[in-house]
């Protein structure tokens, strides 16, 4: 197996070599594979992820004729491994484009396919040894904390009580939090309570029942993800208060951003933490295939303000989220 | 699951609520004092109609369990088939409203009690030609259904068309008589399920499956028929459930009713339903569900629980009010 993998690597070498010189000559079809490993759909974020990610393949491969793009949802962190030796098994992989499950469970196999030379983007989460990466592209959660606590200290007027909803105990909405209370230092904004959600629409709701039962004023609420948003939207409407005057979500799903563009009064901007990422990371990769665009490196999409000016850039229509 | 217990049929069918079967009532009355005293506004009106409405869904597929449960059996997929069943109904009148309007919304209603009847059945006719363990089998079609509505909303959300929103927003929102038309639902569904159980032939050989299989054979029940009809009272309910649910966020999704089926079995047990089956509690039940809830709603208007702590708390609560069930006997 040993003596297979070097002939491999030789033969890779002479073909990489070849590319320089003829690739301007368009010889060959499907001359180069890029794989896209990625977390199937089962919530709406994901959801985003494998729509992009298709929507990707279609246009470079339309863009570039000699550049393969093989997509490939896993529902597991193990599923995600055995779909990654399956990957190598059968073709040759010039690149490889994953957003892990799970920083642990997938480093090991990642490195593997990274000895025969393939080339490799790691989005959204690192593994845990960050030499396997070529490139690194991933969106910026402390960003999307302190975009919305910036927008709402100055809607507010700096001064105000709100409300938080958390999603699952983990890196990303620790992150989220920490960026949004850190932001909100200095100013007479108050937060009343948080508590957890879940991402989840139902416990959204209930979640901001109690809330609205709770306190007798509150000025405005964050959810720091749009599924939750739905909710506790909901859950604001029944009760008729008037004193909310902001529900501010976050991730830019589409139902959010029709609201930012239609100029909703409760809701008027949105915070991206896009699952267009994966679509960015797939074109720089092909970057490097067609013209000799060097892309090694780490890159931090930022979680911009969305408002009604510039919504359209994050508004995608066909994408299920 | 097979019930082997030594006591006859006959003392384990409870043809009334009795002084017994106060536990979980007694629970609830505990929580409920220990709520006011730790904040006033939970006796506020909104807040208890809160509260009850939201555990209207859990209380009506509860009840739903409570006869696949008495009958010895276990619906691990109830989540998951409110997932799918919403979904199917949302489908179903976004296609039929164009042509039919508002009729759509008693169109889909049919729908999807249809289509949760036919998912019990299906569970139930498993369990009994197939001969496998209701638990196994469940978390298969747990896992079926799961993926059917993934797979129908391409794991992104299915909303309601937006011309049929406003009008079956009343289901979860309106009121009947000052009643939110989802208690008015849930009491009507206990109140039949109890007739059927408590009073009807039928009931009683729920009762009698679940207390001894074979005892139960040779006295002539068909045993397949009884546990086959109780999964698919259990569809039937999720599908009644449903119909309170989609006009509540106006949508189904892939995380739609996850995690339902635990809080469904937990108000079963917390109402005086043994999971060994022979015995079914269905006001029992409605109490677990309220109390569920209830505790859900104490822990945010009650200020001395970290959000980190809030689930050891609920499961802390869940026990004693399961011990207070049990120690009341």
């Amino acid at each position: 197996m040993k003596g297979c993998s070097w002939l491999k690597a030789a033969a890779f070498s002479v073909t990489a070599l070849g590319l320089v010189t003829v690739q301007s000559a368009a010889g060959f079809a499907d001359d180069t594979t890029i794989a896209v490993s990625i977390p199937a759909a089962d919530h709406g974020w994901t959801a985003g992820i494998v729509y992009h990610a298709q929507q990707a393949a279609k246009e470079v491969e339309a863009a570039f004729p000699h550049i393969k793009v093989i997509v490939k949802t896993s529902p597991s962190a193990s599923d995600q491994a055995s779909a990654l030796e399956d990957l190598v098994a059968s073709r040759k992989v010039d690149a490889l484009v994953i957003l892990p499950y799970s920083s642990e469970e997938l480093t090991a196999p990642v490195k593997e396919i990274k000895k025969k030379g393939t080339f490799i983007t790691v989005v959204d989460r690192g593994l845990n040894d960050p030499t396997i990466q070529d490139l690194y592209l991933a969106g910026d959660n402390i960003a999307v904390g302190r975009t919305t606590a910036d927008y709402m200290k100055q809607a507010l007027g700096g001064k105000g009580d709100i409300v938080v909803l958390r999603g699952i105990p983990t890196v990303i909405d620790d992150e989220r939090i920490k960026g949004f209370q850190d932001a909100l230092q200095g100013s007479n904004i108050k937060i009343l309570e948080m508590q957890y959600a879940h991402w989840n629409s139902d416990e959204g709701f209930k979640v901001m029942q109690d809330f609205l039962a709770k306190y007798s004023k509150i000025d405005a609420v964050w959810a720091n993800d749009d599924d939750m948003l739905l909710g506790v939207l909901e859950a604001i409407k029944q009760s008729g208060r008037k004193d909310i005057k902001l529900a501010l979500g976050g991730n830019g799903m589409k139902q959010m951003i029709e609201k930012v563009k239609a100029g909703d009064a409760l809701t008027p901007i949105e915070v991206p933490y896009p699952p267009s990422m994966i679509k960015t990371a797939i074109y720089m990769t092909a970057a490097q295939y067609n013209g000799q665009a060097p892309i090694r490196g780490k890159v931090k999409l930022d979680a911009p303000l969305i408002t009604k000016e510039n919504a359209d850039e994050y508004y995608f229509p066909q994408s299920p989220f | 699951m097979t019930m082997t217990t030594a006591a006859g049929i006959g003392n384990r069918v409870r043809m009334m609520p009795s002084l017994t079967t106060a536990g979980p009532f007694l629970a609830l009355f505990i929580l409920v004092c220990l709520g006011y005293l730790m904040n006033r506004d939970f006796l506020a009106m909104s807040n208890v109609l809160n509260v009850v409405t939201r555990s209207a869904f859990t209380a009506i597929i509860a009840v739903g369990a409570t006869f696949v449960i008495s009958t010895g059996g276990l619906d691990l997929s109830v989540g998951s088939m409110v997932a799918f069943v919403t979904g199917i109904m949302i489908l179903f009148m976004n296609m039929v409203a164009g042509d039919i309007g508002l009729w759509a919304i008693p169109a889909g209603m049919a729908v999807v009690v249809v289509a949760g009847s036919l998912c019990g059945l299906l569970n139930g006719a498993i369990v009994t030609l197939g001969k496998i363990e209701p638990f196994i089998v469940t978390l298969g079609t747990m896992g079926i259904f799961r993926a059917l509505i993934t797979y129908m909303a391409n794991g992104g959300t299915i909303p309601i068309d937006a011309s049929l929103r406003e009008a079956y927003r009343p289901v979860y929102f309106g009121a009947i008589a000052g009643i939110p038309v989802p208690i008015v639902v849930s009491a009507a569904v206990a109140i039949l399920a109890s007739f059927i159980l408590y009073k009807t032939k039928f009931g009683r050989r729920c009762a009698a499956v679940g207390a001894n299989e074979d005892v139960a054979r040779y006295s002539g029940i068909s045993v397949a028929t009884i546990r086959t009809a109780a999964f698919a009272i259990q569809g039937l309910c999720v599908g009644i459930a449903a119909i309170c649910y989609v006009p509540r966020l106006g949508a189904a999704t892939p995380t739609t009713g996850s995690l339902w089926e635990l809080q469904v079995i937990t108000a079963v047990v917390i109402g005086g339903t043994p999971l060994r089956g022979g015995t079914g509690r269905i006001w029992g039940t409605i109490a677990g569900a309220i109390i569920l809830e209830v505790i859900g709603n104490l822990m945010v208007l009650s200020d001395f629980v970290s959000e980190y702590l809030v689930a050891a708390v609920q499961g802390v609560i869940i026990i004693i009010a399961m011990l207070v069930q049990r120690l009341s006997k």
